[in-house]
């Protein structure tokens, strides 16, 4: 590697909320290196009082997720020759969250909206009946399908300027989980999730910025996710029924 | 801080106001390159129903959809609290309606 005895200059946040400031740190450059190798070599070798949040490394926990260079990003996932400008990082929290510590966030408010929009799966069969035979087919389906991937990283959560001007907003990871739900046939809250979701906090707030979209890790589009949302409570409010 | 009443309110008013606004503007530029004068202007929507109907309608939707609006941008810029905003909603609304129906009986009384 070209690079081999070059150094990597690192800025990274030190502190609490509102309450601390960039802390510089020399780190050497590796071949396929991530920005979570690099956070880990400064809290190894550097820094040990750094506190910082990781746990699968390969892209699946969503645990890992910070600023790098002002931009949302899972960091076990991230080169850090594809994010370096002019040779420097620049790590930080996430945005719209409480920071504990360094580079930790409390995620409560997160997943407190995640609940709040309504995000957990109600049954309508039990684990006695037959399983439900949903083609794949099936447009609903193909729905679901395409926003279920998302593993509670919050860079979307993070990335989102609605958030960040109106904090009682769901965001984007909630209602696209809320999403998949109204487009899962067994589901049975269709009416009381769509109630809220339609209500103060919902999809009606989002602006479609779409930086849910640009950044998620999961290259998912919680923009549509949300538009579709608000179609289904215009036709509710229109015209009543599902 | 919207929910689905005041967001649809919005969608509708603005739905609403698209061909107005055109035919606002395309009277605007009939009147100019015509050439005609204010008096020439107030003989014709003086007495109309139909101007009195077209710009009614009009106000009807700028004082309901700017109001919504000013309620987001105002809200989201931190310049009013949850509490004060229906009365606001409510105030932009009704001054905008105020203000443009005494424009219209201006115009068309």
């Amino acid at each position: 590697m070209e690079n081999i005895n070059r150094k990597l200059k690192v800025r990274v946040w030190r502190g609490t909320q509102g309450d601390g400031t960039f802390s510089t740190y020399e780190v050497p450059a590796q071949e396929s290196q991530t920005i979570l190798d690099v956070v880990t070599w400064i809290q190894q070798y550097a820094e040990p009082t750094l506190a910082y949040r990781f746990a699968c490394r390969v892209g699946m926990c969503g645990s890992c997720a910070m600023n790098v260079n002002g931009i949302p990003r899972w960091t076990c996932r991230t080169h850090v020759q594809k994010v370096l400008e002019d040779g420097e990082l620049e790590i930080a929290p996430l945005r719209n969250l409480p920071v504990v510590k360094d580079l930790v966030t409390d995620m409560s408010e997160f997943f407190d909206k995640w609940v709040g929009a309504e995000g957990r799966f109600h049954p309508s069969a039990t684990r006695d009946d037959e399983i439900a035979a949903i083609s794949p087919a099936d447009p609903k389906r193909a729905n679901a399908n395409a926003a279920i991937e998302c593993i509670n990283c919050a860079v979307c959560y993070s990335a989102c300027d609605t958030i960040a001007q109106n904090p009682a907003y769901f965001g984007p990871a909630a209602l696209n989980r809320a999403w998949t739900l109204q487009n899962d046939e067994r589901d049975t809250a269709f009416k009381s999730r769509l109630e809220t979701i339609s209500g103060r906090g919902g999809c009606t707030n989002c602006h479609s910025h779409q930086s849910c979209m640009t950044y998620c890790p999961n290259e998912l589009n919680p923009t549509e996710s949300i538009a579709g949302l608000k179609r289904m409570t215009t036709r509710s409010f229109l015209f009543g029924g599902r | 801080m919207i929910g689905a009443r005041l967001y649809l309110l919005q969608r509708l008013s603005a739905l609403v106001m698209a061909p107005l606004v055109l035919g606002h503007l395309a009277t605007m530029i009939y009147a100019v390159q015509n050439g005609l004068s204010a008096v020439e202007i107030l003989s014709r929507t003086q007495g109309s129903i139909l101007w009195g109907l077209f710009y009614g309608l009009f106000v009807i939707a700028v004082s309901i959809h700017a109001a919504i609006g000013l309620r987001i941008v105002l809200f989201e810029w931190g310049v009013l609290p949850v509490r004060r905003l229906d009365l606001f909603t409510w105030g932009a609304g009704l001054l905008l309606f105020f203000l443009g129906a005494r424009a219209i009986v201006a115009v068309v009384m």
